[in-house]
């Protein structure tokens, strides 16, 4: 006797039960695993003696991979709750500036906080007009992404603002600890923290609820509307974030830091496996994602080729990745 | 009957996936004119014998015969042009389109090139003049009401030369005299030698419409006989595999009529649809309501769990004024609301059975501030089993559970928050009788362990088992109050809904 629907016959077998809540037991979820490995040997083989394994480029990999991966801690959170967030990359600018101009003027403290003041305000008003007014979080942001990167530009008169507090910039990027660079701890402590809140908490919980069925999660008693409201607060604050880190490195702040970082963030996103329509989320993924993204650039220039062909090769591997990981 | 052909036919049709045997030998077969219905459990196998009619499955063995020919059916379109069509349970529809664009979605008829929506309405006319219903062909068909999406999906499969309609639960969502009006169709549609395949759980449904029937279990052919030569009992026996007595008549339950009043509600307005409502419900005692769909009873138990905003009057909870103005508040002060959509509204369907149960208890699995995630698994264990939920694994998404189980899991879900004040919005609907009952008996022991019931449901057999007092809501009030003794039968219930004097 038979009680199975012949579509649970289909799916592959289960795994063992260990390995936490949310993972679909598919080994399409691995795919940004596996793909980066596969990456990783065909650059190590192929441009071994170009220096690609030297400690040095692979630190340079992983640095450079930091602010994508920060910005894109939190758009996962975003995406997992069935929204988007396009306006991340003109938010880092914009928080790159302020901080800045208010770390001459004010000192390091002041500073930091207004940068981060930054992520708050436009976080605030991404979430409130999503949350509250119902509008597409696709449009508040698009139109958010013009307004923080315009008003980033009027405000330096599109000049670089440079830093010249030293614990800033050795704090948020030039500066390392032993062999490591603050921008990579920065990034593993955002990723940890992340993966974490999302995988390991009622909030994350409520995340994937939200963004796997809205109304089933408003009758369970979510308040699917400020989750809402906080995932893009969260989004708009690490990108905040992520400007700051920029100008640390950069030991500046200018409105093009970041500029098309929204979609560096989401493509690292999708790669990692979170679902673009929401409800199925995971950080870890997502860091993988954004350090493929980084070996591929990398790869590529060691490569010796040039910008346009390495936009064509990147776009191409991203697409076959995701195309990889889709269902059937 | 004459000796007709047989429209479609399977003889000794096999499927397996992989170990697992899911039909066996099936024969079955439909004449030509002839409303054939087909019922079986959940796992019966009546979703795969119709998938491979329709070509989605390929049969490990046997043979298909359209009128007598055997044919090789191997896609969803070799069946289209052997006549088979299929009317959606999920409606295949895109609502942005007009009817005639959807009945001719992907054939549509072109001039020069272009697709000709002038033809394709005057076509589409034509085919809803023959069907003998009312609708606009060129409405919009999101703003029609779902008996329409129904008719249009049905015009749809007629206008691809369907001879065999295969219908689905067709009346879940249908009011009352949209379904007589389905029923009408159907006579017109077997007058023109339209053969239909109607899968349903409701007994009265299939004695009203079917010729024949075929009772499938555990992926055989248990057997095929008219209607006029078998019983409901029969059928029911069939399907469960064991006689089922009473499973649908009221027990009477030690009425609370002295315990405490645990739900009161006095003169609640909300929405545009509930009206200066009051009642009471007190501990252990089941209370139904009754009333057409769009006569306020989902309105009412949206407004008590906090979804829709309550304008005015008060909700009571154990005599005190309680706040229910977010489901949230709702929980927290001991209700719960099984609503009536599981699929939209009661389960995150992608999402694994576990963490389906766990959601509503998720304050209750923390250690500091993370889940703690083994606990949740014992959590989910304990309600798997108190529930009697059949899953292969409790990791696997409730999406790929039958429609008894997930509704399983959404009464699990709700009975884990342990709630004194229970509303379920239509929890049988869609549920195979064995499981209905099973449901049945466990609301009737829910009540008894001292809580309070409010139950909705359109199936009044089913209202008339588990209620102590049946409140029946006309426009958006209570029009009348009825302990169940006072009640005779099905019909009076009937009467009193529709407000008509017997």
């Amino acid at each position: 006797m038979t009680k199975t629907e012949p579509s649970v016959v289909l799916e592959p077998t289960p795994r063992s039960a260990r390995g936490g809540f949310f993972r679909d037991l598919d080994w399409r979820r691995y795919v940004i695993y596996i793909g980066f490995v596969v990456v990783f040997i065909f650059f190590a083989v192929l441009l071994g003696n170009q220096g690609f394994l030297s400690p040095n480029n692979l630190l340079n990999i992983l640095s450079q991979t930091a602010t994508i991966a920060v910005i894109a801690v939190g758009m996962t959170f975003v995406i997992s709750a069935a929204e988007i967030d396009l306006s991340v990359g003109s938010v880092a600018g914009l928080s790159s500036v302020t901080a800045a101009m208010t770390v001459s003027a004010f000192g390091l403290v002041p500073g930091i906080l207004a940068g981060l003041l930054v992520g708050v305000v436009v976080g605030s008003i991404n979430g409130a007009l999503v949350s509250l007014l119902g509008i597409p979080s696709f449009l508040v942001t698009l139109g958010m992404l013009g307004v923080a990167a315009g008003t980033a530009q009027y405000i330096t008169n599109s000049a670089p603002e440079p830093i010249l507090d030293d614990t800033f910039n050795n704090l948020f990027g030039s500066g390392s600890i032993g062999p490591v660079p603050v921008l990579v701890i920065w990034a593993v402590v955002a990723v940890a923290v992340g993966a974490v809140v999302l995988g390991r908490t009622r909030y994350g919980r409520q995340v994937l609820a939200t963004g796997g069925n809205r109304s089933a999660a408003q009758y369970t008693g979510i308040r699917t509307r400020r989750i809402t409201f906080t995932v893009l607060l969260v989004s708009a604050v690490v990108a905040s974030l992520a400007g700051m880190l920029y100008a640390g490195r950069l030991q500046s702040g200018r409105f093009q830091w970041g500029e098309g970082d929204e979609l560096s963030a989401i493509a690292a996103v999708i790669l990692g496996g979170t679902s673009l329509f929401g409800g199925a989320g995971t950080v870890v993924g997502t860091a993988f994602g954004a350090l493929l993204i980084g070996l591929i650039n990398n790869g590529l220039v060691l490569a010796g080729l040039d910008s346009s062909q390495q936009q064509i090769i990147r776009g191409a591997i991203i697409i076959l990745a995701v195309a990889l990981a889709k269902k059937k | 009957m004459t000796q007709a052909v047989n429209a479609v036919e399977t003889r000794r049709i096999s499927k397996s996936f992989g170990p697992v045997t899911v039909l066996t030998d099936v024969d079955f077969a439909v004449r030509q004119g002839e409303a054939h219905a087909l019922a079986g459990g959940n796992g019966a196998g009546k979703s795969t014998l119709m998938k491979i009619i329709q070509g989605v499955y390929q049969p490990t063995s046997g043979e298909i015969l359209i009128e007598g020919e055997p044919v090789s059916i191997t896609s969803i379109q070799d069946a289209k042009a052997a006549g088979i069509g299929m009317v959606f349970q999920e409606f295949s529809l895109v609502p942005s389109l007009t009817v005639a664009q959807n009945i001719f979605l992907g054939v549509e008829p072109m001039r020069g090139g272009l697709v000709d929506d002038r033809e394709g309405v005057r076509r589409a006319r034509t085919v809803l003049q023959e069907m003998a219903v009312d609708i606009d062909p060129k409405a919009e068909v999101g703003r029609l009401g779902t008996a329409y999406w129904q008719l249009t999906e049905i015009a749809k499969a007629l206008a691809q030369n369907a001879r065999v309609l295969i219908m689905d639960e067709p009346t879940a969502s249908l009011a009352k005299h949209e379904t007589e009006a389905l029923f009408a169709l159907i006579e017109r549609l077997k007058a023109r030698g339209i053969s239909i395949i109607y899968i349903s759980h409701r007994m009265d449904e299939i004695y009203r419409v079917a010729d024949r029937i075929t009772v499938l279990r555990d992926g055989r052919t248990l057997f095929t006989s008219t209607l006029a030569d078998t019983t409901p009992a029969e059928i029911v026996e069939g399907i469960v595999g064991k006689k089922i007595e009473g499973e649908l008549t009221y027990r009477s339950r030690e009425a609370a009529a002295a315990s405490e009043v645990l739900l009161e509600v006095r003169d609640l307005n909300a929405g545009p649809r509930v009206r200066d409502v009051s009642f009471a419900v007190r501990a252990g005692e089941i209370v139904g309501l009754a009333g057409l769909m769009g006569s306020g009873r989902t309105e009412l138990a949206r407004a008590l769990f906090g979804i829709d905003p309550i304008r005015s009057g008060e909700v009571l909870i154990r005599g005190e004024k309680a706040n229910v103005s977010s489901p949230d508040r709702a929980i927290a002060a001991g209700l719960a609301l099984i609503p009536e959509d599981r699929r939209d509204q009661g389960l995150v369907l992608d999402h694994s059975v576990r963490e389906n149960l766990l959601l509503p208890l998720l304050g209750r699995i923390r250690r500091g501030p993370l889940l703690d995630l083994p606990a949740g698994r014992v959590l989910a264990q304990s309600l798997i089993e108190r529930f009697g939920v059949k899953v292969a694994h409790p990791g696997r998404p409730v999406r790929l559970l039958s429609g008894g189980n997930q509704q399983k899991v959404v009464l699990a879900k709700w009975l884990g928050t342990d709630p004194s004040i229970l509303i379920l919005d239509e929890p049988t609907a869609g549920v195979d009788i064995g499981t209905k009952s099973e449901i049945l008996d466990r609301i009737r022991g829910l009540a008894d362990e001292g809580r309070a019931v409010l139950i909705i449901s359109s199936e009044y057999p089913e209202l008339l088992a588990v209620s102590d007092r049946v409140l029946v809501v006309r426009d958006g009030s209570i029009v009348e109050d009825l302990p169940r003794r006072d009640i005779a039968d099905e019909e009076s219930l009937q009467l009193a809904v529709q407000g008509v004097q017997s």
